[in-house]
């Protein structure tokens, strides 16, 4: 019996970019819905009911939310193919920390960066470098986070990188200066279809960021 | 080889207990640390330089930091007593729930009772939701884990004894029999567990915490 695959999504999330990398790797045929998050579908409210966000997974017929959860039971599901996790249970805690990390911390110090401004804008930027130092640290002289391939922590943290232009504009600061080897791996992940066909244009992206911005009022 | 399992954790702490419990369920022996977090042990800024947090999990040398990610670890560690289901959709929802606990009810279970006045309103509200959302999901379940305690009841034994003891003191009615019966019922029912009740801490120690808690925010 063929796999019925859907992907509830909304095109500049970074949690739905991770399963669509994921599914990626995977190799995994899918059906995409873009959802228009201020009309939400009964579909999306019936397979999210508590949450009622994307993305959502529909594995046949059955849903799985939470971007994390998602590419971990891809992970398990898909075995075989470009495994996400390692196999020792030590260095899958590693993985599973510092994605935990990149979602504590990323997503809503961006948030301040583009959101905010004057001092708050400033105390969030200078964090939000503080964080990708510390994840640059991690790196270390790794190709990826995974090792010699892409692993669950690069899948996790790499779809903020379609952000950063935006960050950088809003909060006028440069990331590459700051944290080099960041933007060196995640050009490197980009070279990777999977990657590079699942995260939109930046430049898009931050058009999306401007007219958020307008439509909250913010300069 | 001997294993060397070291847990560093806080009396009181319902991160800290969480592992206790787990590591108890499974049968695995641990040398137990008691941090003070106003002063941090070197060892502990050492083995989580990242947050500088408990619980921290030693195995053989090597930390693991973060109380789900040291759950995680725990169950695929030591195979006795799985905490987590074997089919990976039923894993996929577990863990759902858990993070459902951890991110919406335990903050705003906390937050409704020492919420001030013109908050509190609110907060009670969105810490009632929570727990209706979960009283939905145990259904006809003894607990989340069904017939046995898994991770999912052992996250949540803040609700089932944290949330009683604070809401005892600060005089909130949350969780009550009148309004959640199947919660209420299943949180007896944890509590009542030996192997849960056993790695509590004692309930008075609770209290006179949240007591002086309530005591300096006056």
């Amino acid at each position: 019996m063929a796999d019925e695959v859907i992907l509830l999504d909304f095109w500049p999330s970074p949690f739905g970019m991770r399963v669509r990398i994921a599914l990626a790797e995977k190799g995994i045929k899918y059906e995409y819905k873009e959802e228009d998050l201020r009309n939400k579908s009964p579909l999306l409210l019936q397979m999210n009911p508590i949450h009622k966000k994307i993305p959502v997974l529909v594995h046949n017929g059955k849903p799985i939310c939470e971007s994390l959860i998602q590419v971990q039971y891809i992970d398990e599901v898909w075995k075989g193919k470009a495994s996400l996790l390692p196999s020792d249970p030590c260095a899958r805690a590693q993985s599973r920390f510092w994605a935990d990390y990149v979602d504590k911390k990323i997503y809503d110090l961006g948030r301040k960066i583009w959101m905010c401004k004057g001092e708050e804008q400033e105390a969030s930027t200078k964090e939000f470098i503080e964080c990708l130092k510390v994840l640059e640290a991690e790196l270390g002289d790794r190709h990826y986070f995974g090792g010699s391939n892409l692993g669950y922590v690069d899948v996790v943290f790499v779809p903020f990188y379609t952000w950063f232009h935006a960050y950088e504009q809003c909060g006028n600061f440069s990331i590459e200066a700051e944290c080099p080897k960041i933007i060196a791996w995640a050009k490197r992940c980009m070279q990777k279809e999977s990657v590079s066909k699942s995260l939109p244009d930046h430049e898009k992206v931050y058009g999306f960021v401007l007219e958020l911005k307008k439509k909250f009022g913010i300069e | 080889m001997a294993e060397e399992v070291k847990l560093f954790g806080i009396r009181g702490s319902p991160f800290s207990h969480r592992i206790e419990i787990a590591l108890k369920l499974k049968g695995v022996s641990y040398e137990y640390i008691e941090e003070d977090l106003q002063n941090k042990s070197p060892l502990l800024l050492k083995y989580n330089p990242v947050h500088k947090k408990i619980p921290v999990l030693l195995h053989n040398g090597k930390p693991i930091a973060e109380s789900i990610v040291i759950l995680e670890y725990i169950e695929e560690t030591w195979k006795t007593n799985p905490i987590l289901p074997a089919d990976p959709y039923e894993r996929a929802i577990a863990r759902f729930w858990a993070k459902f606990l951890d991110d919406k009810c335990m903050l705003a279970a906390w937050n409704a009772c020492w919420a001030k006045e013109k908050e509190r309103e609110k907060a009670m509200e969105e810490a009632s939701e929570g727990l209706k959302t979960l009283e939905g999901e145990l259904k006809d379940k003894k607990f989340f884990g069904g017939d046995k305690v898994g991770m999912v009841d052992i996250v949540a034994t803040f609700i089932a004894f944290w949330l009683t003891a604070v809401q005892e003191v600060v005089g909130a009615d949350l969780l009550t029999p009148e309004k959640f019966p199947i919660l209420f019922k299943w949180s007896e029912d944890l509590v009542g567990c030996p192997i849960i009740k056993e790695n509590l801490p004692p309930r008075d120690l609770l209290t006179a915490n949240f007591r002086a808690r309530l005591e300096s925010s006056k």
